[in-house]
């Protein structure tokens, strides 16, 4: 901590005081995450899977992610950085074209399953009455029962081969149970704030009170609880492809985990095989934790002082 | 008052089993045509399970859930079958009964299940209790805490397939795979073959545990630290109580209700997690059953697995709600 604050004082000394406002808040927001050590953990992390996969594509020959594109079950050398599978594919060019097919994947059903958390929880929360005992209802429910093992009976309904986005969308079905009851009981709270009352006696309409009353400060709460959703679609996705329900054709890294187990890697030692996706995903899923935990702090300062 | 919550959380309970029966019925049927019959063609054509009998099957099948009926009738029929839990055949294994495959592999999960939840949860709470209290020395918190972040960022299976590795094919110190060694007899009496079951399980409850054990960890220590400030603790360590029972009896005791409620909240996510344990280790239980169903498209034992499971998971929350007032007397569900 005292490294970080020292390098923080040293930026204060090079930027030259009295700048425009913008740089100032950015001067603001950097001094601030000097301070939030897991949002710099997620950030990092993020940042450095992300350059992996852009500086890969750039410099990586990646057509090589198909099966018999390479010789097959080739230990990591000078041609192949990190080997080949037992089907001819190249490894490094599987992790540089699969880590973002599987982070597309939790992003879509993220997204999708947090828009749809956030519009039922207003509703519930703001409308109260019948529409919030509905929804209360079907969360209680549907939370009772555990995802995974409905996404399965999903995943093997649909007959044919899936693509990532239909895994997205099936993975989305069930992503906005738990965003729709941690944002709705936000809300609660948030509804009999001073502000909000203010706004009513002015005569402010419901759409105004939640657009530009409750949403704002809503924010950073709803980006935690996106990236908490991001993390879970993944390791959905993962289970979902570990099993063989998922986009068989693509190089995903829950696919390369279902190939590690169907081909016995283990078996034949190829440890080159099952490392460089597991890697990716506890680096992705540090990096999730470390941003998600950032921004609750962010959101809620009371959590500051604490831990 | 007490039974007007009983109720209500039985009322739940049904509702769930309810929703999860009828998901069961309907997601099936949305994609049309006969069931059965696709089913059992694409089956033969990825593994050659089923020769030659397909119309018979077909026609066993329609006879024994009278597929031609109206939807209504053979949603009601489904509903009755379910209800007395009267599963259907399985069809790569045809006539065995999905019942009788999941009562052979059921008990090696609860115990995967229940060992490693045990150690986990317990070995969690000790740790993070231990990281949180200001006796402790700093060192001990910042050498166990990187460790237990990361390894909890890990799914289970996928630090099975680690642990596989190192210390089945490196190291020679465990067996690779199964419950027991293949070939033996299982005898409980021999005391030999208790061993060869405890050797088999090591690796799939410690892939359980070392990923679980941070989260527990971390959320003890979250409410240990909370705890802390709170008076009563201040006045037991003022009235000069010695370390250790204000550390278990009064801070540890307070800060252990909440994770209870948590486990109970985790629980279908633990055991989803121990299917793929399963599969990883070819452990003998509820997982791998479920693993070969879908691989040979065995729709009908897929089906029952997963009802099955969604019963006893809704089952095992239940209880744990019925049981917390033993655990925290304060909680006296809806005396107000």
């Amino acid at each position: 901590m005292g490294v970080v604050l020292q390098g923080q004082a040293a930026t204060n000394v090079e930027v030259p005081s009295a700048e425009n406002q913008l740089q100032g808040s950015a001067r603001s927001f950097l001094g601030y995450l000097s301070r939030n050590r897991q949002m710099i953990v997620g950030i990092v992390m993020l940042g450095g899977l992300v350059l992996f996969v852009v500086l890969g594509s750039l410099f990586y020959d990646t057509s090589k992610y198909k099966p018999l594109s390479v010789l097959p079950g080739r230990p990591p050398s000078a041609e192949y950085p990190l080997g080949t599978d037992q089907q001819g594919r190249d490894m490094l060019a599987v992790m540089i074209v699969g880590t973002p097919l599987t982070v597309r994947m939790g992003l879509m059903a993220g997204f999708i399953g947090v828009l749809i958390g956030t519009v039922l929880a207003f509703s519930a929360a703001y409308y109260g009455g019948w529409v919030d005992g509905l929804v209360r209802g079907v969360v209680d429910v549907g939370l009772t029962i555990p995802t995974f093992l409905v996404l399965i009976i999903v995943a093997i309904s649909i007959h044919s081969a899936m693509t990532i986005e239909q895994m997205a969308l099936v993975i989305a079905a069930l992503a906005w149970l738990w965003p729709t009851r941690t944002i709705r009981a936000q809300v609660l709270t948030m509804r009999e704030r001073a502000y909000v009352h203010v706004a009513r006696l002015s005569g402010a309409s419901s759409l105004k009170i939640i657009f530009f009353e409750l949403m704002p400060n809503l924010l950073p709460y709803l980006a935690a609880s996106l990236v908490a959703a991001v993390a879970a679609a993944v390791l959905a996705s993962l289970g979902l492809e570990a099993l063989g329900l998922g986009a068989v054709d693509s190089p995903t890294i829950g696919m390369t985990i279902y190939w590690v187990i169907f081909y016995g890697a283990l078996l034949q030692g190829m440890w080159w095989w099952f490392l460089p996706p597991i890697i990716v995903v506890v680096v992705l899923f540090m990096g999730l934790f470390g941003l998600s935990a950032g921004l609750d702090e962010w959101a809620n300062p009371r959590l500051r002082k604490q831990i | 008052m007490r039974l007007e919550y009983l109720i209500r959380r039985l009322v739940l309970f049904i509702v769930v089993v309810w929703v999860a029966a009828t998901i069961n019925f309907i997601l099936p049927r949305l994609s049309g045509g006969n069931a059965i019959r696709s089913q059992l063609t694409q089956q033969a054509a990825a593994g050659g399970y089923v020769q030659g009998n397909i119309d018979a099957m077909v026609a066993e099948f329609d006879k024994e859930f009278g597929l031609d009926r109206p939807l209504w009738q053979q949603y009601l029929s489904y509903m009755w079958d379910i209800s007395h839990l009267e599963f259907r055949f399985s069809m790569a294994n045809y006539p065995m009964r999905v019942s009788t495959l999941m009562a052979n592999a059921l008990p090696w999960t609860l115990a995967l299940l229940g060992i490693s939840t045990a150690i986990a949860f317990g070995g969690g709470m000790l740790l993070g209790g231990v990281m949180a209290w200001p006796h402790t020395p700093k060192f001990f918190t910042r050498v166990l805490l990187p460790p237990l972040l990361t390894l909890s960022a890990v799914p289970y299976y996928m630090l099975g397939l680690v642990l596989l590795w190192v210390f089945a094919f490196q190291t020679h110190w465990f067996p690779i795979f199964g419950a027991y060694t293949p070939g033996t007899i299982p005898d409980w009496s021999d005391p030999e073959f208790i061993k060869d079951v405890g050797m088999h399980m090591v690796l799939p409850v410690l892939s359980i545990v070392l990923s679980a054990v941070g989260f527990w960890a971390l959320g003890m220590r979250a409410m240990m630290v909370s705890v802390q400030n709170d008076d009563y603790v201040q006045f037991a360590e003022a009235k000069g109580l010695k370390g250790k029972t204000v550390f278990y009896r009064y801070a540890g005791r307070n800060a252990l209700l909440p994770q209870v409620t948590a486990l109970g909240l985790t629980i279908g996510y633990i055991l989803s997690g121990a299917l793929l344990v399963e599969i990883v280790f070819s452990y003998p239980g509820i997982g791998n059953v479920l693993y070969r169903s879908i691989k040979a498209y065995d729709y009908f034992a897929i089906e029952g697995i997963v009802f099955g499971v969604i019963v006893s998971i809704t089952l095992a929350t239940l209880m744990l709600d019925l049981l917390y007032p033993r655990i925290d007397p304060r909680i006296n569900y809806g005396k107000s």
